[in-house]
C-alpha cells in the first residue's frame, strides 16, 4: 500500500484504472493479432487528431451530459431511474414533431417551444414512474424498464398511425427539420471541420451547471439530498418523501428528455423508428455513474466516452479493426474505471483532518462555556 | 478462586496518533488473569481505539504489547485470535438468516474433509453454553432471538475460537436491566473460570458491580488504574470527566405556566395495525417534566410519533397551546412549537453523511436567513452552526464535517442544540440520554432543567427509571397503551413504580 493524501488518491485512481483499461484492451487486440499502438494513435487521431473529429467528439458526449445529469438528480433522491433511454425516446420524437408541425413559426418562438415540449415529454414519461413510486411504493426498476417498452411501442405506433402523412417519408421516418427548428449552427459547424457538433452543447452546459446550482444552492436540492440519504430523518425534520421522489423524477425526466432533444434537434435533424431501446440512455447512465454523479465527473466521463466512440470508429476505418473487437476494448476500460475502488485499494490514505482542525473550548468547564446566568438556577445543592 | 496474580496482557505506553491528533496518548494498562478489569472513559476518551489495538485492527504509533509475558506485534484480527483475545463489539456481527450455531461457528467451522461437521460443532458449542450458563438455542435464527440472546452468540463465537482473554465494547448499551443483571453474572462466571476480561463502558453502577480493577482515559490520557473497592463512585466520574459531576442536580421550584400540551383519549396504531395507544390522556404545564415510564413496547413509540405528526391518529385529539394539531404535518406541528429529540439518534435525528451545519437546519433550512426564495444561504448556515456549537460545547473540529465523524454524546448534542435553540414551547425527548456517558448525561439534564426553568413544557419518555426519577415533576406510568398510574417521584419508589410499568393499577399497588 501506498500512503498518499486523498485529493493525490482522487486524481490517481481514476488515471490508474483508465491506464488499466488501455492496457487491458491492448492485450485483447494481442490476443487478435491487431497492433494496440497503431489501433490506440488510430482511436486518438480520429477522436482528438483533427478539429472535425473534436467536434464529433463533443457532439456526441451532448445528449451524454444531459441524460447522466438526469440519472444523477434521481440517484441524489434515492431514486434509481433506468427509464432514461425511454424518456430520451419521448423527448426526441415530441421535439421533432413540434418542428415539423410549426415550421413556419420563427426560429426565436419555435426552437424554445420544441425544447421545453421535449424536456416535459421526457419529465411526464419519468414522472409516472416516481408517481407510482411516491404513491403506491411501485418499484421504480420494474416501472421505467416497463416505460421503456410502453414508450419505445407508442412511439411506433404514432409514427405509423397518428403522425400526418405530410410530416413524415415513410411510416420509419420523418421529414428532416428545417433550418428554423435545428439547434445546428453553421459557424460552429465550420469552426470543427464542418462536423455536427451543434448549439445542443450549450444546453448541455447550461443543464450540468443548472444541476450544481440545483444541489449546492437551493432548498429544493436539499430536500433531495436529504431525502436521498436518510428518508427517516428527511421525515421527522418535516420534509415530503413524496413530493421530493416525484419532483426529483420530472427533473430527471426532463433532464433525460433534453438528451434525447439534442439527439433529435442536433445530431440527426430528424425521428426514425427505433428498434430497441435508444442507446444514449444507457451511456447516459453509464456516463453518470463513472463520473460519480458530480457536475464535472459527468463533463469528464462524458468527454472520455465519446472519444472511445468516436475513436472506435477510426480503430474500424483507419486500422481496420473488426467494430466488435473495438467495442471489447471500449468496453474493458470501462470496466477498469468502473471497478476503481478495487484500485482504490491500493492507496492508503494520510489522515490529514488536522488541516481543518479548529480549537473548540473544550479545555474549560462545561460551568462556563454553556451559557452563563440561567445555568446558576439549577447549581447548588441537591434538592 | 484462582490466584489475580498471572500477568496476561501489559500495554506499555501506548500512542496513537491520527495525525497531529492523538487517539491514546502514552497509556498503559494491565490485566492479570481471572480479572474483570474495567476501560472507563467518556465517549470519544479512546477506550475504543486502544482495544482496537489490542485486538489488532489499529497498528500503535508508538507502544509495546506484551501478552502472557512475551511481547508481541498484533498486526491483525488473526494473530490476536492466536494470542487468545477475542472483542465482544458493541454492534453484533452476526448474519440475520443463519441459526446460532451457524454464527458460532462461521469462519472457524469444523469440518471432516470438505464436509461441516455440525454434530460435532454443535457439541462444542453446547458443551460451552453449559459450562459458562449461556442459554441459547442453536437452532433458532438470529433474526428470531432477543438482543441479550444475540450478546450470548457473540460471547459463544469468541470462546468457541478459544479466547481467554475476552474485550466487551460497552456490552451493556442494548441491554433492559434484568439482561444487565444476567450479564453480570455471566461475565462473573467467566472471570471465576478463568477467563481475563476487559469491559469498555462508561457507566459507574456497572464497574462497581464488577468489575476488580478500573484504568480510566480521559481524552486520550492516562489518567490511572485504581482498585474498584477502594474508589467511589464520584470520584470515578470526577476522574473520567475531569472536573466535579454533579450526579444529582438541583431542581428548584418553577412557577407552573399554562397548560402547553393536552392529550385527549388519544388511540394510535402500530405498525402492525394493532393499537398500541389506548384512550391515553395526559397534559403538560408549562415549566414542568412529565415523565413517562414504562417498559420498552408499551406504546412510548407509537405515542411520540403521534404527538410529533409521523404517525396517524385513529381518534382522540392533542391540542398545543390550545392548538388542535391531530394529524396535522410534521412540519405544521414543528412550526407550532415542538421540539423532538428522538430516540434514535442516527436513524431518525441526523443524516449522518451531511455535515454539522447542514443537519443543524434540518427543520429551518427553507427560513430566513438559511434560504430566500429557495436559494441557500451557505454563510448563514455555517454562522449559526459556529454558533450552536459554541453554545452547546459540541466537540468537533469543524462545521463542515459529516455528523457521523462525532461521537455519540457529540451527535446528540447537535440533535438538543437543534431542538432547544428554535426555542419551542413544548419539548419531547425521547430516551434523550441513551448510550451516553455521565458528563453527557449531565449535560442533558441540565438543558433539560433549564428548559424547564425557562418556563417550557417537557415530556420526558425514558426507559431509564432514574433519569425519570431525578427529572421528572409528575410520573406517568406506561401500560399497554394506556396510562396505569401517575405519581409524584417524592412519593414513590422504584418497586411500586416497577409494579405500574407491569400493568398493576395504583389503586391496587396501594392496596397490595
Amino acid at each position: 500500500m501506498i500512503k498518499v493524501t486523498t485529493k493525490t488518491k482522487n486524481i490517481l485512481v481514476p488515471l490508474i484504472s483508465i491506464i488499466a483499461g488501455f492496457l487491458v484492451g491492448a492485450l485483447i487486440m494481442l490476443a487478435w493479432s491487431y497492433n494496440p499502438i497503431e489501433a490506440y494513435s488510430s482511436m486518438f487521431s480520429s477522436a482528438l487528431g483533427n478539429m472535425n473529429g473534436i467536434g464529433e467528439t463533443i457532439r456526441e458526449a451532448t445528449p451524454l451530459i444531459l441524460i447522466a445529469t438526469g440519472f444523477a438528480v434521481a440517484t441524489k433522491a434515492g431514486f434509481f431511474n433506468i427509464g432514461l433511454p425511454g424518456q430520451a425516446q419521448a423527448g426526441w420524437l415530441t421535439s421533432i414533431w413540434i418542428v415539423l408541425a410549426f415550421s413556419n413559426w420563427p426560429s426565436y418562438l419555435l426552437l424554445p417551444f420544441a425544447i421545453i415540449a421535449g424536456a416535459l415529454a421526457g419529465a411526464i414519461v419519468a414522472g409516472i414512474a416516481g408517481y407510482l413510486r411516491a404513491q403506491f411504493g411501485a418499484n421504480e426498476v420494474i416501472t421505467t424498464i416497463m416505460l421503456n417498452y410502453i414508450v419505445l411501442y407508442v412511439c411506433q405506433y404514432l409514427m405509423q398511425q397518428v403522425m400526418p402523412t405530410a410530416l413524415r417519408i415513410n411510416t420509419d421516418t420523418t421529414k428532416t427539420i428545417s433550418a428554423n427548428g435545428s439547434l445546428k449552427i453553421g459557424w460552429l459547424s465550420a469552426m470543427f471541420g464542418n462536423s455536427r457538433i451543434n448549439g445542443g452543447i450549450f444546453l448541455a452546459i447550461i443543464g450540468l451547471v443548472i444541476y450544481w446550482y440545483l444541489m449546492k444552492k437551493t432548498t429544493t436540492g436539499f430536500e433531495i439530498k436529504a431525502v436521498g440519504l436518510n428518508s427517516f430523518a428527511s421525515r421527522y425534520a418535516g420534509m415530503s418523501a413524496k413530493k421530493n421522489i416525484i419532483v426529483s423524477m420530472l427533473l430527471s425526466g426532463a433532464f433525460a428528455g433534453l438528451g434525447g432533444v439534442v439527439q433529435g434537434l442536433g445530431t440527426y435533424q430528424n425521428y426514425f423508428t427505433q428498434t430497441s431501446s435508444v442507446d444514449i440512455g444507457w451511456d447516459g447512465l453509464s456516463v453518470s455513474l463513472l463520473g460519480g454523479g458530480t457536475a464535472w465527473g459527468i463533463l469528464l466521463a462524458a468527454i472520455l466516452f465519446s472519444i472511445l466512440k468516436i475513436g472506435g470508429l477510426g480503430m474500424q476505418t483507419i486500422a481496420g479493426i473488426p467494430y466488435e473487437i473495438v467495442s471489447i476494448v471500449i468496453a474493458a476500460i470501462i470496466f477498469f474505471i468502473a471497478i476503481n475502488y478495487v484500485i482504490g485499494l491500493l492507496f492508503k490514505t494520510k489522515n490529514n483532518r488536522s488541516k481543518y482542525y479548529i480549537p473548540t473550548r473544550k479545555e474549560k468547564a462545561p460551568n462556563n462555556s454553556v451559557d452563563g446566568p440561567s445555568e446558576k438556577i439549577i447549581e447548588g445543592s441537591t434538592n | 478462586m484462582i490466584q489475580k496474580t498471572k500477568t496476561v496482557i501489559e500495554m506499555r505506553h501506548i500512542v496513537k496518533a491520527f495525525g497531529d491528533f492523538k487517539a491514546n496518548d502514552d497509556i498503559n494498562l494491565t490485566l492479570h488473569q481471572g480479572e474483570i478489569l474495567a476501560l472507563l472513559g467518556e465517549n470519544g476518551a479512546g477506550k475504543s481505539t486502544l482495544m482496537r489495538i489490542l485486538s489488532g485492527l489499529l497498528e500503535p504509533t508508538s507502544g509495546e504489547i506484551w501478552v502472557k509475558g512475551k511481547k508481541v506485534e498484533i498486526n491483525n484480527p488473526t494473530e490476536a485470535k492466536n494470542l487468545g483475545i477475542g472483542m465482544v463489539h458493541q454492534h453484533f456481527m452476526l448474519m440475520d438468516s443463519f441459526t446460532v450455531l451457524e454464527n458460532i461457528i462461521l469462519g472457524h467451522e469444523t469440518t471432516r474433509g470438505m464436509i461441516l461437521d455440525l454434530k460435532k460443532a454443535r457439541e462444542q458449542v453446547l458443551a460451552l453454553s453449559r459450562k459458562y450458563g449461556l442459554a441459547i438455542d442453536p437452532d433458532a435464527k438470529v433474526a428470531d432471538i432477543t438482543v441479550a440472546q444475540q450478546q450470548r452468540v457473540e460471547i459463544l463465537k469468541v470462546l468457541y475460537r478459544g479466547a481467554d482473554i475476552l474485550i466487551f465494547d460497552e456490552p451493556t448499551a442494548v441491554l433492559t436491566p434484568k439482561e444487565i443483571t444476567e450479564f453480570i453474572q455471566i461475565i462473573k462466571s467467566l472471570a471465576h473460570e478463568g477467563k481475563s476480561i476487559i469491559l469498555i463502558t462508561h457507566k459507574l453502577e456497572e464497574i462497581k458491580a464488577v468489575a476488580d480493577q478500573v484504568t480510566v482515559i480521559r481524552r486520550g490520557h492516562d489518567v490511572g488504574a485504581f482498585d474498584v473497592a477502594q474508589v467511589s463512585d464520584d470520584r470515578l466520574a470526577e476522574l473520567m470527566v475531569g472536573r466535579h459531576v454533579n450526579m444529582k442536580l438541583a431542581k428548584p421550584e418553577v412557577q407552573l405556566g399554562k397548560k402547553i400540551l393536552s392529550v385527549k383519549d388519544l388511540e394510535v396504531k402500530s405498525q402492525q395495525g394493532s393499537l398500541a395507544v389506548k384512550k391515553l390522556s395526559l397534559t403538560i404545564r408549562g415549566g414542568e417534566i412529565l415523565g413517562l415510564a414504562g417498559i420498552d413496547g408499551n406504546g412510548q413509540d407509537e405515542l411520540v410519533e403521534a404527538l410529533t405528526g409521523l404517525r396517524h391518529v385513529e381518534s382522540g385529539q392533542f391540542l398545543i397551546n390550545g392548538q388542535d394539531l391531530t394529524n396535522h404535518k410534521v412540519r405544521e406541528i414543528t412550526q407550532a412549537g415542538v421540539a423532538h429529540i428522538p430516540a434514535d439518534r442516527q436513524k431518525y435525528g441526523l443524516i449522518l453523511s451531511l455535515s454539522l451545519a447542514d443537519n443543524m437546519v434540518l427543520q429551518t433550512y427553507y427560513q430566513q436567513p438559511f434560504s430566500k426564495h429557495g436559494i441557500i444561504n451557505h454563510p448563514a448556515i455555517f454562522a449559526h452552526a459556529k454558533k450552536l456549537i459554541q453554545k452547546f460545547d459540541i466537540r468537533t473540529t469543524g462545521a463542515e464535517l459529516p455528523t457521523s465523524d462525532l461521537s455519540g454524546g457529540n451527535q446528540q448534542k447537535v440533535i438538543i442544540a437543534r431542538e432547544l435553540d428554535r426555542n419551542s414551547d413544548l419539548i419531547i425527548a425521547f430516551q434523550p440520554t441513551r448510550g451516553l456517558d455521565v458528563g453527557a448525561i449531565e449535560y442533558i439534564h441540565r438543558q433539560l432543567l433549564k428548559q424547564r426553568a425557562a418556563g417550557k413544557a417537557i415530556l420526558l419518555v425514558s426507559y431509564e427509571l432514574e433519569e425519570i426519577m431525578q427529572l421528572s415533576d409528575r410520573i406517568a406510568v406506561l401500560h399497554d397503551g394506556q396510562i396505569s398510574g401517575e405519581v409524584k417521584p417524592t412519593e414513590t419508589n422504584d418497586k411500586e413504580l416497577g409494579l405500574l410499568m407491569t400493568g398493576i393499577k395504583k389503586e391496587e399497588v396501594i392496596n397490595d
